[in-house]
């Protein structure tokens, strides 16, 4: 089975909801990759959304896309990334995401990176600008690597679009919350709860919520209806500042979420 | 005619989607709506009309009989784009495109805009339609181009400087899609180039055609044959595509596409995927994109419609590149010989011609696009010239 699904099925078996941090690799230098990722683990998240900076991030809110030109400034690119990563792979007990653009991918060479991107740990990859109708570019090379090619799935879509992509998906659903881009909102619009159990009906792959979440009520509340959350935005932004606190408040919400 | 040419969104290997879900939804109607419009007798007496009566069209193709002289070889006629309303061919694509607007009951029009002129363009189409306009702008660009900002505000326009990334025209595009997501109820995005996700590099190349239907009429009725060459500058490409669509058939005729050679993307670049679609990018290594460096703001872009990579890839059509040295030269000879200042971004296509043309035989004939006028120029010319 894959890794990611797993490692959520086990948090949800344990009374937890998933909990996702999402981090933008080189973001302050990438000597800090390794301490990050290594303490978020200790936190006890699920699993790791690593961003890999692009210097075109069509699907990027101000805060994440402000932390990829940092990245990119300091030097950061994709090889530098799984180089890194690769270093410390063997300390790194929960699987990673990798969400980058397509172009640096077949910049790369599909196959290269699949391989590359299994030996630094990643077991998972979502690709924004890449639609389900031309996932045959990657997904061959991936899935023989076993890394999971995970769909983003808009709640406004058509709802043959979304059981279409539902099916499709690899490792968990990532369910847009709101319309457009990345970053923290104050309030949500629509009857979610209604929205998330229907998309989970077609699989039994889990159903996360990402895009827009950014306090402990939010992780809550979108808790309570899915089998868990990715936060972005604000764990980059808490991340740049030094605020371990309010990254440690976001995933105790996580644990304290009652079960449905 | 080019509609030939692309199949499911794709120029041969280029063209296609590479967007989010939720755009591509909105992307999917436009194309629907534009599959009704295109041969729709109607909807092309009503694009004719407002191409005559307020753009000004047909264009002169214009013997250019000093420069031929000076010269020596090819007779060189200009295709006059810069006599279109609003000074350059990107009225062509802004009447078509807002015409679909209104078929599709849209109260809205939304645009991109780097330098300026395709705002300053669907502002004043907006401003005749009775729309409601906002222009996304990167807050670069407002400070570099105050005076069109100015002016696309004196036309009713809205103009949103966009503070993100580099605030450059991607920052703006980005803005714009996000606007369209968000507000396609009501909303309509023109936009300007013949680059983006599939159907806009289709729909921008369909109404610049214009400029080559009249062209081969023109040429046609004046010399009894087809031209040799076909000239124009290509930065996303839309001039250019107008000016070699109905050509593309005609095997004979030389298309010849000239690219600044500090964004040179088809003759310096390689394929990839930037702003939704697969074409040749200028790019790094890694697949991030390389910064551009071109006089002309309306050419300094690291990508190119998916038409050029096709006709590049199939050998169909010539790219060449000339230096900003010898545009300069161009400018100012085009304004002496011929009493015209052609844009700088024109004055690419001009600078090849002048290259190109003495190696030619007198019986043969060549057509140089000159997509719009050099007055938006002339402060940039005199400072670049004061600094030489």
């Amino acid at each position: 089975m894959s890794q990611i699904k797993e490692a959520i099925l086990e948090t949800n078996r344990q009374g937890h909801k998933a909990f996702i941090p999402y981090i933008m690799a080189g973001d302050g230098g990438l000597e800090k990759l390794k301490p990050t990722i290594l303490k978020l683990q200790e936190l006890g998240v699920t699993a790791i959304e690593v961003g890999i900076p692009f210097t075109d991030p069509v699907a990027d809110g101000p805060t994440i896309e402000e932390a990829g030109v940092r990245a990119l400034a300091n030097g950061t690119t994709l090889r530098k990334v799984l180089e890194t990563l690769a270093g410390f792979a063997h300390e790194i007990k929960i699987p990673l995401i990798a969400m980058t653009y397509l172009n640096p991918v077949l910049a790369y060479g599909i196959g290269q990176f699949a391989k590359d991107a299994h030996k630094a740990g990643i077991r998972g990859v979502i690709i924004p600008d890449m639609p389900l109708e031309e996932s045959d570019l990657v997904h061959p090379a991936l899935k023989a690597a076993g890394i999971d090619l995970v769909q983003l799935v808009s709640l406004t879509s058509t709802p043959e679009r979304i059981e279409k992509l539902t099916k499709a998906s690899e490792g968990f659903i990532y369910a847009v919350t709101v319309n457009g881009i990345t970053g923290a909102r104050s309030s949500f619009e629509g009857d979610l709860e209604s929205h998330f159990k229907k998309i989970q009906s077609y699989t039994d792959t889990p159903v996360l919520a990402g895009f827009g979440i950014s306090t402990p009520e939010h992780v809550k509340q979108f808790g309570s209806f899915t089998s868990g959350v990715i936060v972005g935005s604000k764990i980059v932004d808490s991340l740049a500042k030094g605020d371990w606190d309010a990254i440690e408040n976001l995933v105790k919400a996580s644990k304290t979420v009652p079960l449905a | 005619m080019s509609q030939t040419l692309i199949k499911n969104g794709y120029y041969g290997n280029y063209g296609g989607s590479f967007v989010p879900d939720e755009v591509q939804k909105v992307l999917d109607r436009i194309a629907e709506e534009f599959a009704k419009v295109k041969d729709d007798p109607d909807f092309n007496n009503e694009l004719n009309y407002y191409l005559k009566e307020y753009a000004g069209r047909e264009t002169p193709l214009y013997f250019a009989r000093n420069l031929t002289e000076k010269l020596g070889g090819a007779k060189i006629y200009l295709k006059r784009e810069d006599l279109n309303h609003t000074g350059s061919h990107k009225l062509n694509n802004v009447l078509g495109q807002i015409l679909l607007a209104k078929r599709m009951g849209a109260k809205r029009i939304i645009a991109e805009t780097g330098a300026g002129q395709h705002g300053v363009a669907t502002a004043t189409a907006a401003a005749m339609f009775g729309m409601e306009c906002t222009i996304y702008m990167g807050a670069k660009d407002t400070k570099r181009q105050a005076l069109n900002v100015f002016r696309m505000e004196l036309l009713g326009a809205k103009v949103v400087a966009v503070d993100k990334g580099n605030g450059l025209l991607k920052e703006a595009v980005d803005e714009a899609f996000m606007d369209l997501v968000k507000n396609h109820d009501n909303t309509f995005y023109l936009l300007g180039s013949a680059v983006g996700p599939t159907p806009y590099p289709e729909i921008v190349e369909h109404f610049q055609s214009v400029i080559s239907r009249e062209s081969r009429a023109q040429h046609l009725e004046k010399e009894g044959k087809l031209p040799t060459a076909v000239i124009a500058a290509v930065g996303g490409g839309s001039n250019a595509a107008g000016a070699f669509a109905h050509y593309i058939n005609d095997e004979n005729v030389r298309l010849i596409g000239v690219e600044p050679a500090g964004a040179a993307t088809i003759t310096k670049g390689k394929p990839g995927v930037l702003h939704g679609f697969k074409s040749y990018v200028l790019q790094d290594e890694e697949g991030n994109l390389l910064e551009t460096d071109c006089i002309a703001a309306g050419l300094d872009y690291p990508g190119v419609g998916p038409l050029h990579a096709y006709l590049h890839e199939s050998g169909r059509g010539e790219y060449v590149t000339v230096t900003n040295d010898e545009v300069l030269d161009a400018f100012q000879v085009l304004s002496r010989t011929e009493g015209i200042i052609p844009a700088l971004e024109s004055s690419h296509a001009v600078a090849y011609a002048l290259k190109f043309a003495p190696t030619l035989s007198p019986e043969d004939t060549i057509i140089v696009n000159i997509s719009g006028r050099g007055d938006k120029d002339v402060q940039q010319v005199f400072e670049l010239l004061k600094n030489k």
